[in-house]
């Protein structure tokens, strides 16, 4: 049953396929998306390309099992039941109060939350507080140190004990590996810090730009092959204040439901209307854009004056990715425009770490809206948008961060300047084909021992499913004491059932270092039960 | 009454419904059946059957035939070319108190670097120092191993400089304060919004999807006239009155308008009416007050008063980010439910380690940097005055002014001539730039700010430039 060995790790394998969308049969591609005067070779060509695109599309969300959702559930019903005992003898006082009060309690003031709220806050997550928010005390590479923290009661307050804990780093956001403290990088860093100081104190517009502003953008622009781009210093804000320059009241949003939320907020704010379509399900968008199209708005009934399909090229609590071609095609069909949000997937995804495009070989210039982020991938902080000049021009104009937000730090622009010049030489090569390597490598060892991995094969995110709360829980404190830290989310940032634990693979990692990771994982996976998969055998790590 | 005839009447009357009832006795049942059916469909027809609605199904040529007959509009409408935002000035090097620009020194007036901390070197080498020990990135959200010590470390130091029991900060300036306040206001709360707010807090005021009542720009009278107006309506439904909070936004010291607010008053008016105040105090936080505490140390009022003080560490810091101090139980919350804070990658070590270093300064033993400011923003100010054809707007400690043409000659683009003019000078002064939609578009001004490394003889020269630049534009 199993479709691949442990033989076949150096390239990609078909581990199962989930159903490519009906979208188009292979053989009406050629009439619906392709003019049927095109020759030949175009259609063999295009043809090619759509085989390989299931191939490059490959992604897998195994269903829950009935048991581990009976038992989540199960979890959940028995954690509010305590909530409300506990909460129960705090008003009785009982017990004592812990957390703090409200200095203007007794003035007759309105709460300032509802109860409710906190409900949550005060029975839930206060159990669990230790396995968030832990602070570190080095450079966030492969390995780093964390800061050891104690709670002599129960998670509401910590005291720091001065000792560090070593762990190995499969939670930050280092696809490249560029967090680094020396080597090139950082020493331009510094070489600008030097030059230009820590900030300028000023907006974009007014005396705010300085030359490594109009360099970084032109670099990024090459780089990305497009026309030109324009960044930021924030790139949630990118998405948050940048919509709403392009989006306003009259047109439609379509966005994916996992969608994150700086791109609601943005689309909020922009006063245009939105839906959402199903997660990557390219049937439901064309049903949605052909019914936009015909019946307009829903209440005037006035046709619709632009319609912008929003989607993220690797979604990051999934690890799936968008279905780009498909996209463009329906893009082109129904003169829609695209944005593209690359938060994760600069740098990380595509030969040459251009993303989705160069994933799935496509033009750039197909995508009308690129966004991304700097964060992830070159170890820096800020975001982007690039496309066509008139579009970066209207920004310019129109943006809520260009007029009023200070702009980019030196240190934080050069250091993007310099990981993107080192993209273009071998050694940044280098790092792209060991970041691919080390993804397969892990993702194929998870899903050979069992558990149940989501998304695409070749993304760097790697979402393994957990499930209950206690378990969750557990497992982010063994793997601490095992020497890894890793990063597990759970509800409300998931749905209630899928609580997961998401690793994210970096260049820097070593062979030896995800070995130790996935020997861990093996040990605990057995330990508590994780290995959830019914499509694939449950073995063990010394199997394999 | 009893006449005979009536009588009869009445007794006819009686036997025929006895006949008639006697008949009813008499008739098939299915046929009594039939008569009841047919009443009660007469009774349905009439008063419940709606009429039909002519149905829109169309078919699929006609909505094939719409969908390519639809035409969207171009993506973005195109610009104007001469925007000034598409011919920005590109500077290279530090932009401190004197700034190079096309190879000519020349005072910088412009940019918000009230105490002079941009090319510090104190601050460069922490900043240095930090990236030899942390790298560029932080690599995470603060809830992924993207809190670092120094972050904790600045959090501590800021709620110790403004002696408040917590502090939390953010990654970016703007995004700050609207994060903020969608984290406490949602549907149906009240805010009490000055107009002349920045554009910021009208963001985070949109996004918080709250009821907003505006009042007029530092008009106390106008903000108790909502408040009186929200009493009576409260009055009527107390209980929901009960479940609805309130908010009063303002700022310390207005950036659009250079003035203080009436904080005595509002403070009271909060105790009165039982709103909470969030101040934003981005550009009064190290310009006013004896210590640079801001315009609670300035009225002597007590910090524990005002819930929430919201600030930058853009402008008087001279790093990036932004922060909120107040009482735990308070700032807490924006932990799991500021947008800014939750979903975004934390602030770069570097610029942490920068605001650090520049709090050092700010609190060291003889400092007099924030008292200096304000005499001398004092001083500049009775020197503006004396120029003729100007309008200042602002206090007279503010060190952020704006300048107006009088009369009807305050243009954007007579002020950019005297911009002009006075870079030729050796005087850098910007227009105040804004977008058209904000909610109270300021009249158009020249934003001038002071740098507290400034000497008597530059602030003359400024006026100097200032009067000749009015004398060549308005002749």
């Amino acid at each position: 049953m199993l479709a691949s060995s442990s033989s076949k790790l150096s390239h990609a394998t078909l581990v199962h396929r989930y159903p490519p969308s009906k979208l188009h049969s292979e053989e009406e591609m050629s009439d619906t998306v392709f003019s049927s005067d095109e020759n030949e070779m175009n259609y063999k060509r295009e043809n090619v390309t759509h085989k390989d695109d299931e191939n490059l599309q490959c992604e897998e969300f195994e269903e829950t099992p009935l048991y581990a959702a009976i038992l989540t559930y199960l979890s959940y019903a028995i954690l509010c039941l305590f909530g409300w005992l506990r909460d129960f003898l705090r008003n009785s006082n009982i017990e004592k109060k812990r957390g703090a009060v409200d200095p203007n309690a007794a003035l007759g003031f309105v709460p300032l939350y509802q109860s409710y709220e906190s409900f949550y806050t005060r029975n839930m997550y206060t159990r669990v507080r230790d396995i968030f928010n832990r602070p570190i005390a080095s450079v966030p590479g492969a390995q780093f140190e964390l800061t050891e923290r104690i709670s002599d009661d129960y998670n509401w307050t910590y005291r720091y004990t001065g000792k560090t804990i070593n762990a190995i780093n499969l939670g930050s956001y280092n696809y490249l590996g560029f967090a680094e403290k020396s080597g090139p990088c950082a020493t331009d860093a510094i070489n600008a810090l030097k030059t230009y100081g820590v900030s300028s104190c000023n907006t974009r517009i007014e005396l705010g730009t300085q030359r490594y502003h109009v360099e970084l953008e032109q670099l990024l622009a090459n780089f990305l092959h497009v026309e030109s781009s324009i960044a930021f210093g924030m790139g949630f804000a990118t998405n948050a204040l940048n919509i709403p320059a392009v989006a306003s009241k009259g047109d439609l949003i379509l966005s994916d439901e996992m969608n994150h939320i700086s791109l609601i907020l943005g689309m909020r704010l922009s006063g245009a209307s939105y839906q959402t379509f199903a997660h990557n399900d390219m049937k439901d968008l064309e049903a949605k854009l052909r019914a936009a199209i015909v019946h307009g708005h829903p209440r005037t009934q006035r046709p619709w004056k632009k319609i912008i399909i929003v989607v993220e090229g690797v979604y990051s609590m999934e690890g799936s990715i968008c279905r780009l071609p498909e996209l463009i095609a329906l893009k082109k069909k129904y003169k829609a425009y695209l944005y593209m949000d690359e938060a994760h997937s600069v740098g990380a995804m595509g030969k040459n770490g251009r993303g989705i495009m160069d994933y799935f070989g496509i033009d750039a210039n197909d995508v009308d809206i690129l966004m991304g982020t700097f964060t992830k991938s070159f170890g820096s902080a800020g975001g982007y948008i690039a496309g066509k000049k008139s579009l970066i021009d209207h920004i310019r104009v129109n943006s809520h961060a260009n007029t009023y937000a200070s702009s980019m730090s030196a240190p934080v622009v050069q250091q993007i300047i310099s990981s993107l010049q080192l993209l273009k030489r071998p050694e940044g090569q280098k790092r792209i084909c060991q970041l691919a390597d080390n993804t397969r490598y892990f993702r194929q060892k998870l899903v050979d021992m069992g558990f149940i991995v989501y998304g695409n094969k070749n993304s760097p995110v790697v979402p393994m499913l957990i499930y209950m709360p206690a378990r969750v829980t557990r497992f982010n404190r063994e793997m601490l004491r095992r020497g890894i830290a890793v990063v597990t989310v759970g509800f409300p940032a998931t749905k209630l059932l899928d609580a997961r634990v998401r690793f994210c693979i970096s260049a820097a990692h070593t062979r030896q270092m995800l070995d130790t990771a996935l020997m861990a994982i093996d040990e605990i996976g057995t330990d508590i039960s994780l290995r959830y998969s019914t499509r694939h055998q449950s073995r063990r790590l010394r199997e394999l | 009454m009893g006449s005979p005839a009536n009588h009869d009447n009445v007794a006819s009357l009686a036997t025929d419904f006895y006949s008639l009832l006697e008949s009813f006795k008499e008739t098939p049942f299915y046929h009594l059946l039939f008569e009841i059916f047919l009443v009660l469909t007469v009774l349905w027809l009439i008063l419940f059957r709606k009429p039909r609605r002519i149905e829109k199904k169309l078919t699929e040529k006609e909505k094939q035939e719409l969908i390519d007959e639809w035409q969207p509009e171009p993506l973005v409408p195109p610009v104007d070319a001469n925007h000034p935002a598409l011919n920005v000035r590109v500077l290279d090097g530090i932009v401190g108190k004197t700034i190079e620009i096309d190879g000519k020194k020349s005072l910088n007036f412009a940019t918000f670097n009230f105490l002079n901390f941009v090319g510090n070197p104190r601050i460069t080498d922490k900043a240095i120092q930090a990236v030899q020990k942390y790298g560029v990135g932080s690599c995470g959200p603060r809830g992924f191993y993207g809190t670092i010590d120094i972050h904790l470390e600045l959090e501590e130091r800021l709620a110790h400089f403004f002696n408040c029991e917590e502090g939390i900060i953010y990654s970016y300036g703007f995004s700050t304060v609207a994060s903020i306040i969608p984290a406490y206001s949602k549907r149906n709360d009240i805010l009490f919004v000055d107009e002349g707010v920045h554009y910021a807090i009208q963001k985070g005021v949109e996004a918080s999807r709250s009821t907003v009542k505006w009042f007029r720009h530092n008009d106390i009278s106008d903000l108790e006239r909502l408040l009186v107006e929200q009493d009576i309506h409260d009055k009527k439904n107390p209980k929901k009155a009960r479940t609805l909070r309130r908010f009063l936004i303002i700022e310390g010291l207005y950036m659009n308008y250079g003035d203080l607010c009436p904080l005595p008053r509002m403070v009271e008016l909060k105790y009165q009416y039982k709103y909470r105040i969030f101040m934003d105090e981005s550009v009064s936080f190290g310009t006013i007050g004896q210590t640079g505490r801001g315009v609670t140390e300035y009225y002597n009022i007590d910090r524990r008063k005002i819930d929430l003080i919201s600030s930058s560490l853009e402008y008087s810091v001279g790093s990036i980010g932004g922060f909120a101090v107040g009482s735990s139980f308070v700032v807490d919350h924006q932990r799991l439910s500021a947008q800014g804070y939750c979903f975004s990658a934390s602030l770069p070590p570097l610029l942490a380690a920068a605001a650090i270093e520049a709090l050092n300064i700010m609190e060291e033993e003889d400092t007099t940097l924030c008292d200096t400011l304000m005499e001398k923003s004092k001083r500049l100010h009775q020197k503006l005055l004396d120029i003729k054809g100007y309008l200042i707007v602002g206090e007279d400690i503010s060190p952020l002014k704006h300048l107006r043409l009088t009369n009807s000659q305050n243009t954007v683009a007579r002020l950019e001539e005297i911009v002009e003019f006075a870079q030729t000078r050796g005087i850098t002064i910007t227009v105040a730039r804004y977008l058209n939609d904000e909610h109270r578009l300021p009249e158009p001004s020249i934003r001038l700010i002071l740098n507290v490394e400034m000497t008597d003889e530059e602030l003359e020269f400024l006026c100097t430039v200032l009067q000749e630049a009015r004398v060549k534009v308005t002749v």
